[in-house]
């Protein structure tokens, strides 16, 4: 007997709404359909009416965990647009607020994927060794999220000859801790019963949902931006990409928790390295063209392409955020799995589901560019319509009217 | 015989060691397993009085219950889990302080009275009309086909060894005379053992809370009780904590009207706590293969054992 389980909009597991649609056979999966887009907020079009650098604070609210990622994309893609070189001193600052941030956000997923296995002690222990991380940016940034670090030509701050050993202090006490959580769940026998063989991803497959990040690199795909497209000073320090064959959700754990220990490496050298300067170059007239920028997020690549028509409003924006791209490969990883294996899958690639919001209207066939508020809202109600239409005679679809 | 002391009986089942008495303990007994996980997890944890008032707060809210949910069944059968585990502690206990008034074949009911809870799960989920409490009901199902055979076996071991006494009252008085049973060799020992495993898997506790699994199922069978029918299952939860663990410390360890049984009650709450917080959640089929093929082999060889001498 088939039976349609709603995972969402409103769901204990996502902090976010978000509806996958879940057909099982018993425990089997056979069916999974995706619904995105409950609250969507319209970022690409508000920043065709900010300018540059009120638009650099709108694309670091799209997501908080990743809140460094999309504000470094939105740089490069301007510095490109407008070719400006930054400072050394600049780069070394971006690339160590990037990897704070990919530790922080690592272990976020790590609290989070033992909350979703009913782990809560990995949980709490997770989220306890990020605590300093977050502290940390506290001192640098003076924000725990949405540091405000970046800034188009540059960096806002600099990170001060006093905090440095702070941070080597923090980083250094954070690696034995990651060791331990390695091999806590690599010699687990109920952990590795849990998480190994479930959920795989082949590697053809992940190439061809086009997977990004540590989702596409457990499978074995060898993709990094921060290798393959070096923007800030990730070029000039040592260090290696983590590549796994399995591609099940036990390969993912293992890639993310060895990028922390990359991560913590390219910090270190960073420190070292840091050349004195200055934090920003002057930011010439933004000039008619396009330009691209590319950052490895946490959960991927992240994509932003910005278009100018010489004014000091970008003219066009397009996100590509990692989230978005990840999520479709659900469909070649659920089928024939079990249910207690959902969740698991869902958080394999710490899906944000805030990045995943898109919306576009089609009018008699042709897609309709602009939208107004008025639109906006009628859209919104129609979806509610929908809903009430789809879930007529469900338990709890009274709620709706 | 048991509940033949006229108006006693009242102040058995409700006030010792029945209804009141097994609540209180019970609900302590959350409150210490509520209170070493949070400090395990560097959290501070909840005051004491928690769990009391957590029931205090469900009773005053009100009850709702589902559209085209089976209104009576939804309703009543919280209570069946309840008044079984009452009926269940007092037996138990009424065993022990009288040990010659217990009936022949008084373990067999301890151990129906043993289902009913799970079975009220089992009910109330399927009555709930939800998706998420159909399958957290068809999940319990599994699971008590899974726990039940071990820990039966485990039980037939001890009345194999005390050659076919199969009332508690006996078992108590064999005990009495010849020490307690775990010390009568190896295979009350691996008896020991398969039922200590059971203890968590009947509460729903640590590796095996498949059922409820907040993250999966957000709370399987429970997901539509809300007000007094959703304290009264938490309460029948928590009353089960305390009477598992007594009943088997029974079985094996001598008469538990004793100040030791007070130590070796905690020792085995700090046993499911400590599997409770240092394991992941297993998959059903996981559970099964566990509680079937290791455990049910060991109460097998345990039998064996048994029927030897050993």
């Amino acid at each position: 007997m088939r039976t349609t389980i709603p995972i969402g909009p409103y769901h204990p597991l996502l902090e976010e709404p978000e509806l996958f649609r879940v057909v099982v056979e018993g425990e089997r999966i056979v069916d999974i359909d995706w619904r995105t887009s409950w609250n969507h907020r319209g970022i690409e079009k508000i920043a065709e009416s900010k300018t540059y650098e009120q638009a650099l604070f709108l694309v670091e609210r799209i997501c908080g965990i990743c809140s460094t990622s999309h504000p470094i994309a939105f740089c490069n893609a301007v510095e490109d647009l407008a070719d400006i070189e930054i400072p050394d001193r600049a780069k070394y600052i971006r690339t160590i607020v990037a990897e704070l941030e990919r530790i922080h956000s690592h272990l976020l997923w790590l609290g989070l994927a033992g909350h979703y296995i009913g782990y809560h002690t990995v949980w709490m222990w997770a989220w306890r060794y990020r605590e300093p991380i977050c502290e940390l940016f506290e001192i640098i940034s003076g924000n725990r999220q949405s540091y405000a670090m970046m800034k188009i030509g540059g960096v806002r701050q600099d990170i001060k000859e006093e905090t440095i050993p702070i941070i080597m202090k923090t980083i250094n006490e954070l690696e034995p801790k990651i060791h331990m959580f390695a091999d806590a769940i690599l010699d687990d026998p109920v952990m590795l019963a849990r998480l190994r063989n479930v959920g795989k991803l082949s590697k053809e497959d992940a190439i061809n949902w086009c997977t990004v990040g540590p989702v596409a690199r457990s499978a074995g795909v060898d993709i990094d931006i921060r290798r393959d497209y070096p923007y800030a000073s990730y070029d000039r320090v040592e260090w290696k990409v983590i590549t796994q064959v399995d591609g099940d959700v036990l390969a993912v754990a293992v890639v993310r928790l060895l990028e922390i220990l990359e991560s913590i490496k390219i910090i270190r050298q960073c420190l070292e390295k840091m050349p004195p300067g200055p934090l920003q170059v002057e930011v010439p007239e933004i000039p008619v063209g396009e330009g691209i920028g590319v950052e490895e997020a946490p959960r991927g690549e992240c994509f932003h392409y910005v278009q100018s028509d010489g004014t000091n409003c970008p003219y066009r924006l397009k996100i590509r955020a990692p989230s978005y791209v990840n999520i479709p490969c659900f469909r070649s990883r659920f089928i024939g799995e079990r249910i207690s294996d959902i969740l698991l899958i869902l958080a394999s690639v710490d899906p944000c589901y805030c990045c995943t919001n898109r919306t576009i209207k089609i009018d008699n066939g042709k897609v309709k560019s602009t939208m107004t508020d008025k639109d906006l809202l009628e859209l919104s109600w129609k979806e509610t319509e929908q809903l009430r239409e789809h879930y007529k005679g469900y338990p709890g679809g009274g709620l709706l009217e | 015989m048991l509940f033949s002391h006229g108006l006693m009986d009242i102040f058995y089942l409700v006030i010792f060691p029945g209804f009141i008495f097994t609540m209180t303990i019970g609900l302590l007994s959350t409150q210490i397993d509520r209170k070493i996980s949070a400090r395990l997890q560097w959290r501070v944890g909840p005051p004491w009085y928690q769990p009391f008032a957590d029931v205090v707060k469900l009773l005053g809210k009100e009850i709702i219950i589902p559209e085209g949910s089976n209104k009576i069944s939804f309703l009543l059968i919280p209570f069946v889990g309840f008044a079984a585990v009452i009926l269940l502690s007092t037996m138990i206990w009424l065993a022990n302080i009288y040990p010659d008034s217990s009936f022949v074949g008084d373990l067999i009911v301890i151990i129906y009275l043993l289902y009913l809870p799970s079975i009220a799960l089992i009910i109330g989920g399927s009555a709930s009309r939800n998706p998420f409490g159909a399958l957290g009901a068809s999940r319990e199902m599994k699971l008590m086909l899974a726990y039940e055979l071990p820990f039966l076996l485990a039980t037939f071991t001890i009345v194999v060894k005390n050659g076919g006494i199969i009332s508690l009252g006996g078992i108590l008085n064999y005990q009495a005379s010849n020490g307690a049973m775990i010390t009568q060799g190896a295979s009350c020992i691996i008896a020991f053992i398969v039922a200590l495993f059971y203890i968590p898997a009947k509460l729903g506790e640590g590796p095996f809370d498949i059922a409820e699994a907040e993250t999966e199922l957000a709370s399987g069978p429970l997901i539509e009780y809300s007000g007094v029918t959703l304290a009264i299952f938490k309460l029948t939860k928590s009353m089960l904590l305390f009477t598992v663990p007594i009943f088997i410390l029974s079985l094996f360890a001598k008469n538990i009207w004793t100040p030791w049984t007070i130590l070796w009650y905690l020792l085995i709450l700090f046993f499911i706590i400590l599997i409770k917080n240092t394991n992941p959640r297993l998959r059903i089929d996981q559970a099964l293969k566990l509680l079937w093929f290791p455990l049910s082999g060991l109460s097998l060889a345990g039998i064996i054992l048994a029927a030897v001498g050993l």
